[in-house]
């Protein structure tokens, strides 16, 4: 629907119940008589007495002309809004009226009213009545005798769990949380390969449970996994448990309620779980990508429903973000393939060398002992541990280049056979000294809460070309 | 009443492709085999060469750069101007 035109001159938006109104009311028969003046009423069409006014019934003037406050008063030139004030503030309605004695025997300001238009009780169907027109997926109309829940469960639209039923009205409120227009496309969703739009996605973050704060981390968290880099495909597709693992940094994990604290990888948060669970639903319901379809991981992990977290913003060891790029105190998503976090314990090294040595050994381990280069890692460092580290003065740098040096493998040790396991790596390999991480292959990330001499690991997938590439973007919204 | 909620798929149409007709044999056919670079898969790919070649058929062999990857647009368009017929091998 168009936004209404308003006439030139002056227009006022006002409604009976507001005692500002009513205390402006007067005035408005004066300047009727003097100049151009257009009244648009909300609730009482006979108000304001012994005024013309036209009724807002169905608050189209208010919505469209963003109306959030009554009294406002308007200039518009031209058929263009050029001035505007809210509630009663002399000097503001004098100016704009050319009337210097205007309400000379009003006080000098009172705070307006809430208008009708932005009432909690009709916002959403004003919004979905006025720019349900901009969204263009297909309307799906449920019986009466349909339960709204079980619903979304019968058209296969779930991750297993119930979702928030994708009304016009949850989306629409939900694309408030972007600046992006709607049928923006935000990437090519594998494995069907369909163009996914920024409505898409919001429909998406509505059934995971997003507040529309989260929405542009999660567009930008599909934009990073939607790479050829990523690979979502194969991370899709592979028998392995991995799936995308989202590391949020920067300040906004902090503006929309993201923990990185006490069970930061666990339940009971919200921006956390349904940032996660969002990408994972575009993945399922817009790239076509289910659990036996092309999704045939032996095992899987809990992590697949959703695994995002927020690194901690003022670790000793720095940002995992910053390190991979990104402008420092900027909002960023790392997204990494990733089975399920594993917990190393060390609760009595007291000195960075060794408790380097405990990490080394636990991720030494990862995916098989004998089996290196071809997979990453992400270390999550825990703050006691951390602490280990930072009063002795090691920095990021130190403790990746320390691990990477305890991570060096003898061939003999982990070629086939070696140790009566016939798992490892080719026999070639038997006179060199291999690292269990490529350069780069473990990321270094602190997160957790402050009890606790613990860190944890996340180990990868397939790593390089052949598989999947940790993807870091900036937010954008 | 009414309920609506939006629809939260690709909403895609799929295109319905037959199969191609099933040849009645294979001699001075073209046969691709497509290894997805999965371990082992040349050795499974070589077995079926020796049976199809003694079948008559004329066999090329195709290779993906990786198994975790959709094979590439240009290597599909060579398999398709290049084969009558494909296998694709999955091994490990």
């Amino acid at each position: 629907m168009n936004a209404p035109g308003l006439p030139d001159g002056l227009v006022v938006i006002v409604k009976e119940e507001c005692a500002t109104c009513r205390l402006v009311a007067p005035l408005l028969i004066d300047l009727a008589g003097s100049q151009p003046l257009a009244v648009y009423t909300q609730d009482d069409p006979t108000f304001p007495p012994g005024v013309d006014a036209v009724h807002d019934a169905d608050l189209a003037v208010s919505w469209h002309h963003r109306v959030e406050t009554v009294p406002t008063l308007l200039r518009v030139e031209g058929g263009r809004e050029v001035e505007r004030t809210v509630g009663w503030r002399r000097d503001h309605w004098r100016r704009m009226t050319g009337d210097d004695d205007l309400g000379a025997d009003l006080p000098p300001m009172r705070p307006g009213c809430g208008s009708l238009s932005v009432d909690p009780d009709r916002e959403d169907e004003l919004r979905r009545r006025f720019e349900g027109s901009r969204l263009r997926s297909r309307r799906v109309e449920l019986a009466a005798a349909e339960d709204e829940i079980e619903a979304m469960f019968d058209r296969g639209w779930t991750d297993g769990l119930p979702v928030v039923p994708p009304t016009e009205e949850r989306v629409l409120r939900m694309l408030d949380g972007t600046t992006r227009a709607p049928d923006e496309v935000v990437a090519t969703v594998p494995p069907d390969i369909v163009e996914v739009t920024v409505e898409k996605v919001a429909v998406a973050a509505v059934m995971a449970g997003c507040l529309p704060e989260c929405l542009p981390w999660v567009l930008t968290a599909l934009e990073a996994m939607c790479t050829d880099e990523f690979n979502i495909h194969g991370v899709l597709a592979t028998t392995m448990p991995v799936g995308p693992v989202i590391v949020a940094s920067g300040p906004g994990t902090r503006a929309i309620g993201m923990n990185s604290g006490v069970n930061a990888f666990g339940q009971g948060n919200r921006a956390n779980l349904t940032i996660g669970r969002a990408v994972q639903l575009v993945v399922r319901n817009v790239g076509g990508g289910r659990p036996g379809e092309i999704d045939r991981a032996t095992h899987g992990n809990p992590g697949k429903l959703s695994f995002c977290f927020a690194e901690s913003l003022d670790s000793a060891l720095g940002s995992l973000a910053v390190e991979r790029g990104a402008t420092p105190g900027a909002d960023a998503v790392t997204v990494f393939a990733g089975e399920g976090p594993r917990c190393v314990v060390d609760q009595l090294s007291r000195t960075p060398e060794s408790l380097i040595g405990s990490l080394a050994a636990a991720l030494r381990t990862v995916h098989h002992p004998k089996l290196v280069v071809v997979f990453d890692a992400v270390l999550v460092v825990g703050p006691e541990h951390e602490r280990v580290f930072a009063e002795a003065g090691w920095d990021r740098r130190r403790v990746v280049d320390g691990l990477h040096e305890r991570l060096q493998c003898p061939g003999a040790e982990i070629v086939r056979g070696a140790g009566g396991i016939d798992e490892g790596m080719p026999a070639s390999f038997a006179d060199q000294t291999l690292p269990k991480f490529r350069p780069g292959g473990l990321l270094l990330t602190a997160a957790g809460g402050g009890a606790g001499l613990f860190s944890a690991i996340i180990g990868g997938w397939a790593n390089g070309q052949t598989g999947s590439e940790p993807v870091t973007k900036e937010v954008s919204g | 009443m009414n309920r609506y909620v939006l629809d939260p798929t690709g909403e895609r149409t799929l295109p319905e492709r037959a199969p191609s007709p099933r040849p009645a044999a294979l001699a001075g056919r073209r046969v691709g085999l497509l290894d997805i670079s999965k371990p082992r898969g040349d050795v499974f790919l070589d077995r079926v060469e020796e049976r199809l070649v003694a079948d008559g058929a004329t066999v090329r062999r195709y290779r993906k750069p990786t198994f975790s990857k959709p094979a590439p647009v240009d290597l599909r368009h060579e398999i398709a101007t290049q084969c009558d017929l494909i296998i694709e091998a999955l091994a490990d």
